[in-house]
């Protein structure tokens, strides 16, 4: 017996779940912005978050930033040391790790720490009808655990950013200094020689898109988490796939439209 | 036949939910068929029916969480699918809606839990105003000792208490309970049957009560209805509902009180 109705599916069942799915995220994106300039605004509780998104990815990326720094600069060493170019570290170092490792591995850490951590929550609230209690108690789930931990992302991953930039640099500077005694003062001036006005505002405009993208996603997933506990870990599971993908994309994405205002 | 199916309407009493025509289905599941359904004021309603009928569909639609397919569904005077978000948070705010599981704010301890609607509503309130409603929202379900505890470290019926507890402390013209009994021993459902009739008597509620526990629906209800196949029965007093032949109101006797 076949039990495949005709004309049940517009395309395939699969296509019609992605198109479908895609058509809900970009509703969900949508509220956000709406619901942001509206009224209740609740500062406190976008504090907090702040306060759970920075806490619970610095000590991770304090240690992940220092050890690329180190690592990054050791492994470049040898290519360097074949031209004689070795003083040329710093500076490669600078641009490397404000340009691409520092908001990469930043993002990367939250998606992973951060995003998961908001899927499961949001997920686990809604398997069990917390967030139907807020609304039926006239309470805006969506503002005030959404919008509040988006917010606290925009405002948390670019610090991290730019914390994880400097730990990435003082690693690197600790390999430089152990193998050539290099100065602080000189390995910085160093550093920081061949970045440019660009590369800080590039690296916070990826930081904000990163934010944007590991927060929203997140919450997207936990918000529409379905079927008991296997729902809140597949919305977790998701949450860090889908923003660590969507985060290779854009920094592809920026890249090009960076390198293109740089030699235009 | 289908004037059997709907339930009596009381012209003396004042309706606070008139339900006309209501369906509901999820993609190929037709789970409310035309349901007829009337609320007066002061009264308690017990719902009654098997898994899956659409009881809690039925209550979710009455507080807009779902939006029916068709049909009229009017609470406190207000149609309840032509509302826009900031009339329907205020009608939400007059209807109180315990759930199955409680559905308590994991992250919140007790005291929490139940200032957290109270703040977020009523921003003028004064700390301490918020907190002498939130003990005596406590005292009425006598949990008053509970406060600083987590949900995590209560019992199921203490759970169920302080959802109710919740759901008071924003003194609600009605009460919509869902499955108030479920999972809980024998003693700890007397003492939800008892806290629910309480609760009617001094805040003058109104209650749909979902339950599958006859016990409950006899306790706490004046009149009881059943969902059978989308639609309600004629709405009855408890011993009048048993006395329509019909299979699956029997089984529902049968397995409550062995005959």
């Amino acid at each position: 017996m076949n039990d495949k109705k005709p004309g049940k599916y517009v395309i395939s069942r699969g296509l019609d779940q992605f198109f479908i799915g895609v058509s809900d995220a970009y509703r969900f994106t949508t509220r956000f912005f709406k619901e942001l300039f509206k009224p209740p605004f609740y500062f406190r509780e976008t504090v907090n978050q702040c306060f759970e998104i920075g806490l619970k990815a610095l000590p991770l990326i304090s240690v992940t930033g220092f050890i690329i720094g180190l690592v990054f600069t050791k492994q470049s060493r040898p290519s360097l040391e074949d031209f004689g170019a070795t003083s040329w570290l710093p500076s490669l170092m600078g641009i490397a790790i404000l340009r691409a490792l520092g908001p990469l591995v930043t993002s990367l850490i939250s998606a992973g720490k951060v995003g998961s951590s908001i899927g499961a929550e949001l997920g686990s609230m809604k398997v069990t009808e917390q967030i139907d209690a807020m609304e039926v108690s006239a309470i805006n789930p969506f503002k005030y655990l959404v919008v509040t931990r988006v917010l606290a992302s925009l405002v948390t991953i670019p610090l991290l950013t730019f914390y994880c930039i400097v730990v990435g640099l003082l690693g690197s500077y600790v390999n430089v200094n152990m193998e050539e005694a290099t100065g602080f003062i000189a390995y910085f001036k160093g550093a920081f020689s061949s970045i440019g006005f660009l590369d800080i505002i590039t690296s916070l405009v990826k930081s904000l898109f990163f934010g944007f993208t590991i927060a929203i996603v997140g919450c997207y997933k936990g918000y529409n988490a379905t079927s008991g506990t296997r729902g809140v870990g597949r919305a977790a599971n998701q949450a860090v796939v889908l923003s660590m993908f969507l985060i290779f994309l854009e920094e592809m994405l920026i890249v090009q439209v960076v390198n293109w205002i740089r030699y235009f | 036949m289908t004037e059997d199916r709907k339930l009596d309407q009381d012209v003396m009493r004042e309706p606070v939910i008139e339900i006309k025509g209501l369906y509901k289905s999820f993609g190929d599941l037709e789970v409310l068929k035309g349901v007829d359904f009337n609320l007066q004021k002061g009264q308690n309603i017990a719902v009654l029916g098997k898994s899956g009928t659409g009881k809690s569909v039925l209550i979710k639609i009455i507080v807009g969480l779902l939006k029916p397919d068709r049909g009229s569904v009017n609470v406190l005077g207000k149609e309840v699918n032509q509302l826009n978000a900031k009339e329907l948070d205020a009608l939400r705010l007059r209807v109180g809606f315990s759930f199955q599981n409680s559905a308590l704010y994991d992250s919140m301890n007790v005291f929490q839990n139940l200032s957290f609607p109270l703040t977020m509503n009523f921003k003028k309130l004064s700390k301490a105003e918020v907190k002498d409603e939130v003990m005596d929202a406590l005292e009425a379900v006598g949990l008053a000792d509970k406060a600083k505890q987590m949900p995590a470290g209560l019992s199921g019926g203490q759970r169920k208490r302080i959802g109710i507890a919740r759901t008071l402390i924003l003194k609600p013209e009605i009460m919509l309970y869902d499955e108030p009994t479920s999972g809980l021993d024998p003693v700890t459902c007397t003492e939800i049957n008892e806290l629910i009739v309480e609760m009617q008597e001094r805040y003058h509620t109104s209650a749909i009560v979902i339950t599958h526990d006859l016990t409950c629906a006899k306790t706490t209800s004046q009149k009881v209805a059943m969902l059978i196949d989308g639609s309600f029965t004629k709405s009855e007093n408890f011993e009048d509902l048993f006395d329509i032949e019909h299979p699956q109101i029997k089984s529902f006797y049968n397995y409550n009180f062995t005959k």
